[in-house]
């Protein structure tokens, strides 16, 4: 093994923080729709390839880069909502499994499209601001992983006012709570899981687009995100935002330093071993609200 | 308790293993048949062409595939003849690999069983290639490979129906070792990519720089599908080596190069002929790209190569029918797909009339390994103990200045 100083540490955690970032964007996706509908989305990956795709497409008919970004945002939330619409609403009464392997398919079909329209020559977004990397006690940070940082912390301090602080969070915290009880009070299920799959979109878009630059952009990106991300919302606990945002960052830390200190070959393998190992450990903790969702979602259905 | 945790285990894993067979159930393009030839004429030789057009490696599938037709377009219209002058009816077969060995291997079958084509050009990728062998020879059908990976054709005992283009690492990796060793350095770091086409670079670069006297003071690999190699180059900074040897392809080579750049490293970045395609350098980014060397087919030094050069009227006639043809720039890749299709059509031009199958396939497979063809990877000396026939002498190096190829000789080093 080479000489590590502290910098080259301090450089395997910091890689490890920003595709850790990507994945708690993600994985908070997978939790807000898995909260509200009981549903978990296999198809989320498939939002960061579209948000990604949009943006390059957008940029190159020549808008600013902030506004390509902004537009394929608004775009992927619209395809979100479309979604929810033509895949999820049709059959909300379906079992779990059914609905989960709807989103295998819908993910399946995206994927397809979007080799359609795309191709399959991958694609780059230049970084939102050019220019020499910073140096940080001998690490090495290249300006888009402090935006990738950033816009994650951004996203999480507005989703955080939006899920605490206004009504309509309160309404879809509500529906998360108890459904049946919600309703009671006027809330709309149908209108909250078409909002859950919107926030989802726009948190995949806004990920695809920050991680763009370092990573090209191809139509098959999003399902080793969507797998990662998965990984990290039950490494959280499948219904915890803060859980989600750890797992992401714990995973991504988790890769890089594997990478570095035992072996490259061994970081997916490692990354995958982290799943099981939560799932064993965490079991007593994450089954007891499992079970009273599943409970509450056969109250529903009955 | 036990009971549902025993429950949302089972779902976790569900959904993980429906993710994953998402994963591998890549949406699949209808297969491009020819058009159906008349069934009753019973004398169409056909051959099955298999490339990755969707998947990870459809970048490189694509123009394999587009070699292919044009190919096809040219046997439509002018066709061949035999060797007693009569026109010989070919059809080529196109089917989709996905990139991944599990789809290619009843793909395969499905060519040699029902199509029952008589030589096979394909399956992009080198894990893609080796995955078909064992179908190959028990089918005893000729297989020539578009991918890269010596072991695809080595050892050549147990390859006998198996052939391949590209050249092999062993015939880049000399040029990669000789350069750096040119500049003084003696200690080099080498990354390869997590597979068959990784592995072999790994080997041959080990080879040559045994043989020079360099000391790898690193091996690394990444996946094909990463996309931060940032750990791997920080361990790469963190030792004493003084060049850093990639084998890899893109996108995972370009992203590797931009965050070379980015951790600011210091050394030659020398990558390996996986590179040998335009999209290299636009995803890396040109001032990533800059400077860069490596080893490859004369293809990209075409108009710098001396006019007594054989290949030359060869690489020129491909590069203007190609990019007539599709519009894109021609890439090695689909030079390696031409080569294959050559050497199969070159076969059956010289086969007599009224062969059974299992005879054609006898006949064409001695013929390839008695050939000798100049295409476009090189100038091709198939022998029995040979399946690929090239030499270092076929491989050129190049350097990326201002976003372009450039001709970089040893005498410019």
């Amino acid at each position: 093994m080479p000489d590590y100083g502290f910098g080259d540490y301090l450089q395997f955690v910091l890689s490890g923080l920003s595709t850790g970032s990507i994945y708690a964007l993600v994985a908070l996706g997978i939790v807000i729709i898995y909260s509200v509908t009981g549903i978990i989305n296999l198809a989320q990956g498939e939002y960061t390839m579209l948000g990604a795709m949009f943006a390059v497409t957008f940029y190159k008919w020549g808008l600013p880069l902030p506004l390509a970004f902004a537009a394929s945002v608004i775009v992927v939330i619209l395809i979100g909502m479309l979604i929810e619409r033509l895949t999820v609403k049709p059959v909300r009464s379906a079992s779990p499994v059914t609905l989960i392997i709807i989103t295998v398919g819908v993910s399946i079909i995206i994927r397809g499209v979007a080799l359609l329209i795309w191709g399959a020559t991958p694609y780059s977004l230049p970084e939102f601001t050019p220019g020499a990397p910073l140096t940080l006690f001998g690490a090495i940070l290249s300006r888009q992983r402090l935006w990738i940082m950033g816009v994650t912390a951004l996203v999480l301090a507005l989703l955080y006012y939006l899920l605490e602080r206004t009504l309509l969070g309160k309404a879809l915290r509500a529906c998360a709570i108890n459904q049946t009880a919600a309703s009671f009070m006027g809330v709309s299920p149908g209108q909250m899981s078409l909002l859950s799959f919107a926030l989802s979109a726009a948190l995949g878009a806004v990920a695809g687009i920050v991680i763009a630059p370092l990573t090209l952009v191809s139509y098959n990106m999003g399902l080793m995100l969507g797998l990662k991300g998965f990984v990290a919302a039950v490494i959280g606990g499948l219904v915890s935002a803060p859980g989600a945002v750890i797992g992401g960052l714990l995973l991504g830390v988790i890769e890089s330093l594997s990478a570095g200190l035992i072996s490259s070959g061994m970081k997916d393998a490692i990354a995958f071993l982290a799943l099981f190992v939560v799932l064993l450990w965490r079991a007593e903790e994450v089954t007891p609200r499992l079970r009273s969702l599943l409970r509450r979602q056969s109250e529903v259905e009955g | 308790m036990n009971s549902w945790n025993g429950r949302w285990t089972g779902i976790l894993l569900l959904c993980l293993s429906a993710l994953l067979f998402a994963g591998c159930a890549a949406p699949a393009a209808a297969p491009e048949a020819a058009a159906p030839a008349d069934e009753s004429a019973g004398e169409t030789v056909k051959i099955g062409f298999m490339a990755a057009v969707t998947g990870g490696a459809a970048f490189l599938g694509e123009p394999e595939q587009e070699a292919a037709l044009m190919v096809q377009a040219q046997l439509a219209e002018e066709g061949i003849t035999g060797p007693d002058g009569e026109p010989i009816d070919v059809e080529i077969i196109m089917y989709d690999t996905e990139g991944s060995g599990d789809a290619a291997i009843p793909l395969a079958k499905k060519l040699i069983e029902d199509d029952q084509v008589a030589v096979i050009v394909g399956a992009t990728r080198s894990p893609v290639s080796l995955a078909l062998i064992p179908v190959i020879q028990e089918a005893k059908v000729p297989f020539i490979s578009m991918a890269s990976s010596s072991a695809i054709v080595e050892p050549v005992e147990e390859r006998y129906w198996v052939f391949k283009t590209p050249q092999s690492n062993i015939h880049t990796a000399p040029w990669q070792v000789r350069y750096v060793k040119e500049q003084g350095i003696d200690k080099v770091a080498s990354l390869y990519v997590n597979n068959a086409y990784g592995e072999d670079g790994r080997d041959a670069i080990r080879q040559a720089a045994e043989e020079a006297g360099v000391e790898i003071v690193l091996e690394e690999t990444f996946e094909s599908s990463d996309t931060d190699m940032t750990s791997q180059l920080t361990k790469v900074k963190a030792s004493d080596a003084g060049a850093l040897l990639v084998t890899g392809l893109p996108p995972a080579a370009s992203i590797l190069t931009k965050q070379f750049r980015e951790l600011g490293l210091d050394m030659p970045l020398v990558h390996n002929h996986g590179i040998g395609m335009k999209p290299f350098i636009d995803l890396a980014g040109v001032e990533n790209a800059e400077g860069v060397v490596f080893p490859i087919g004369k293809m990209i030094a075409v108009d710098s190569l001396a006019d007594d050069d054989p290949q030359k009227a060869v690489l020129q006639g491909f590069i203007k029918d190609y990019e007539a043809f599709t519009g894109n720039p021609a890439s090695t890749f689909a030079g390696h797909a031409w080569d294959g299709l050559q050497i199969a059509l070159a076969a059956i031009k010289t086969m007599p009339a009224g062969l059974s199958l299992e005879e054609q396939r006898a006949y064409i497979r001695d013929a390839v390994e008695n050939m000798e063809f100049v295409g476009t990877g090189g100038v091709f000396h198939f022998s029995p103990e040979d399946h690929v026939g090239l030499s270092p002498d076929d491989v050129v190096t190049v350097r990326i200045v201002d976003g372009e190829w450039q001709y970089f000789p040893p005498e410019d080093w």
